[in-house]
């Protein structure tokens, strides 16, 4: 009784992605486009030969990163929306190794290794700094976290237009990288850089198998689901938010670094460039298959790697990009809630667990307050 | 008082009008236990919206409304997820300040950097000839009024009548509300709305009023998150709501004034990068967020004289609606 029959959840779970691609197109319509020719165009920007794809991976790479560390900040309850600042912060660090440490060819690796070290340390700094105005001045981590945003940013531009300014350049970067200080690409064909592949596809293996077979990943389990039982069970709630802070933020600088050492291989105010905030949507559309995120950060990866040619070939605002992937993540909510009222209206008495909503936030509807 | 003092005060009134809409419209929706965090998203949405309808119809007011009907759709939707769908208000709220903001560039793409209508300036008769007071406060536009009689009227309403009394209960303790026979769901519906209106006409304000225009990536850019804890600051009260957006816009016309025209502290000119300035606004918003929640106004009060500490504890202490942010299950 209890469970749909298949259809319904192939319904419900086709449904969002129907009625967001549905919306996409409406929109392109009311812009006087074709929708099919903006599909033609994402898939040529994503797969027409290994250089695009290429170009994909380095949007998966960063993204896929922020999202496993988002993992951990939801398992126990946080809304870091601070993500942003911290990618930036670690790809500041990392910038600061690139320019300022100058190692002998033959120490390449060192070079390199010393510069995504830094990019943790300043992606886990930032992090910190809003883990420490929640734990210990009970500021909200979402106003806290938005504010830390903004005052990286104005950080960045004030490297760029001050301390990093480049000689002659332009006041929208600092002076390239050496050739040292860079990440190096597989190949010609294959720009993608191999070491940061092989980071991110550890990342997934890990941090899960951490969230769920270890004492830590129970403990902010406990800690996510109901902050007041874990306390009474003797759960550090204090360790553990400061700890899920740190882990995500060091996440969140591998992503700045490589941002910054591959993809631009300069230091830029806009290094972020909104993956965090897409992070968090990839998470709550995810909820708690956390198996689901490598599939769904390359297919955002690939709608925005792809949507890049829309401006050249259509004249469209690249926005169209992010604006479908909102709609389906808040499509997804919607229909996740509808799904709800159907399944307690067909089924016995439902448990208070199942009218849960799926995404994790603090139990008992924690206020947006001090 | 100097002629230049002066307009600076008045630019502040001017320039805090925004700001002020918008958290008057947050602090009716919260009061209501609501939260709509999509301000930041919905701001910018509104503001394309107002301005390409004030430009396609060349009517201010379409575009107001236009505007209006904007926010309170966004609005809308979080309170449907809530109530019906039983989804996560913050979450709802923040997948569409997203989508509000890259919406807005988007359908605003062919509107951006071009004139359209402005709000025009109209002097109170009479009142805009009182020394110091009337350039300050009445020689601006009807929008800089409507936000003075907006925080008087919501005052009045939540703290001097018995429907503002139902509003507050809803936001505080909806199961006492409800058993006193009010319709907890309508309400909510009808602040919700009503707030994200307002948030809306906050949005016109920017495009048609305070930066004429529409531009990606738009200038009003964060004021969203701003007017989200001025609101906060204010303690949920309309007067210090008010206060708390001309303390902000006060910080910015003190920063942009520096950034112009250098800083000069005992006849030394003060030689810094001043970019930097614009961090000021964020990090007044974390002191603002820590003196709120370590409760060191609490530990204020208690230093004070007793006569004065119960009439200062009305005015300083900042208790979030109880309710705010929960769901209110009938059964």
């Amino acid at each position: 009784m209890c469970k749909q029959s298949p259809i319904w959840q192939i319904v419900f779970g086709v449904l969002p992605v129907f009625l967001a691609v549905l919306i996409a197109a409406m929109l392109v319509i009311a812009v006087d486009r074709d929708p099919v020719e903006v599909v033609t165009n994402i898939w040529e920007g994503a797969f027409r030969n290994t250089k695009s794809f290429a170009g994909v991976l380095n949007f998966w790479i960063p993204l896929t990163l922020v999202c496993v560390g988002l993992t951990v900040t939801f398992r126990s309850g946080l809304w870091n929306i601070g993500i942003e600042g911290q990618i930036l912060i670690g790809a500041m660090f990392a910038s600061w190794g690139a320019l300022y440490i100058q190692l002998p060819e033959a120490l390449a690796p060192l070079q390199i290794a010393i510069e995504i070290a830094l990019g943790i340390l300043g992606g886990m700094l930032w992090a910190g700094i809003a883990g420490a105005l929640k734990v210990w001045l009970g500021v909200h981590e979402i106003f806290g976290g938005m504010a830390l945003n903004s005052i990286a940013s104005v950080w960045g531009i004030y490297l760029i237009s001050g301390p990093w300014y480049p000689e002659g350049g332009s006041a929208q970067q600092s002076a390239p990288f050496s050739k040292v200080a860079l990440l190096p690409g597989i190949s010609d064909d294959w720009p993608v850089s191999l070491l940061a592949l092989v980071l991110t596809v550890m990342a997934l293996i890990i941090v899960p198998l951490i969230l769920n077979r270890t004492r830590w990943g129970l403990q902010l389990k406990a800690t996510g689901k109901n902050q007041r039982s874990a306390l009474l069970l003797g759960v550090p709630i204090n360790t553990v938010a400061m700890s899920s802070f740190l882990v995500c933020g060091g996440l969140a600088g591998i992503a700045g670094a490589y941002r910054t050492l591959f993809t631009y291989g300069s230091f830029r105010p806009l290094a972020s460039g909104g993956i965090g905030f897409l992070g968090l949507l990839v998470v709550l559309l995810a909820s708690t298959r956390t198996l689901w995120i490598p599939v769904i950060t390359f297919l955002f990866a690939a709608i925005l790697s792809g949507s890049t040619r829309l401006r050249v070939a259509m004249q469209l605002d690249a926005s169209l990009a992010q604006v479908l992937q909102s709609t389906l993540v808040l499509l997804f909510l919607l229909v996740g809630g509808l799904r709800q009222r159907f399944e307690a209206r067909s089924a016995t008495p439902v448990e208070p667990e199942a009218a849960q909503p799926p995404v994790q936030t603090r139990a008992g509807g924690e206020v947006i307050a001090p | 008082m100097n002629e230049e003092l002066l307009n600076t005060l008045s630019r502040i009134v001017a320039n805090a009008t925004p700001l002020v809409i918008a958290s008057l419209g947050e602090t009716i929706t919260e009061r209501a236990g609501v939260i709509n965090l999509s301000l930041n998203g919905s701001i910018v949405m509104a503001a394309m919206v107002g301005f390409a309808a004030a430009l396609v119809s060349d009517n201010l007011i379409v575009g107001m409304i236009a505007a209006m009907v904007a926010g309170a759709v966004i609005a809308l939707i979080i309170a449907l997820a809530s109530i019906e769908l039983r989804q996560d208000q913050v979450a709802v709220g923040f997948v569409l300040t997203l989508l509000a903001a890259d919406l807005a560039q988007f359908l605003g793409q062919d509107y951006t950097r071009i004139p359209g209508p402005q709000v025009p300036n109209w002097p109170v008769p009479v009142l805009d000839q009182i020394p110091i007071i009337g350039p300050i406060f009445f020689d601006h536009n009807i929008l800089v009024y409507f936000s003075y009689a907006l925080a008087i009227g919501i005052w009045f309403w939540l703290f001097r009548t018995r429907p503002g009394m139902a509003h507050r209960a809803v936001g505080e303790r909806p199961e006492a509300a409800f058993a006193r026979g009010t319709n907890v769901h309508r309400l909510r519906y009808l602040y919700t709305t009503i707030g994200g209106a307002l948030v809306g006409l906050a949005g016109a304000a920017y495009s048609l009023h305070f930066k004429p225009g529409w531009s990606t990536p738009p200038s009003m850019q964060g004021d969203g998150w701003i007017a989200l804890v001025i609101v906060i600051f204010g303690g949920w009260h309309p007067f210090r709501v008010v206060l708390g957006a001309y303390l902000f816009a006060a910080l910015r016309a003190v920063s942009s004034d520096i950034q112009k025209n250098g800083l000069i502290v005992l006849g030394q000119t003060i030689e810094f990068n001043f970019v930097l300035l614009n961090a000021l606004p964020w990090l007044l918003l974390i002191v603002t967020l820590v003196l709120v929640s370590t409760g060191t106004i609490e530990r204020l009060l208690q230093i004070m004289p007793r006569p004065l500490q119960k009439r200062m504890r009305s005015v300083l202490r900042s208790d979030s609606p109880k309710a705010l942010g929960t769901r209110f299950e009938v059964d």
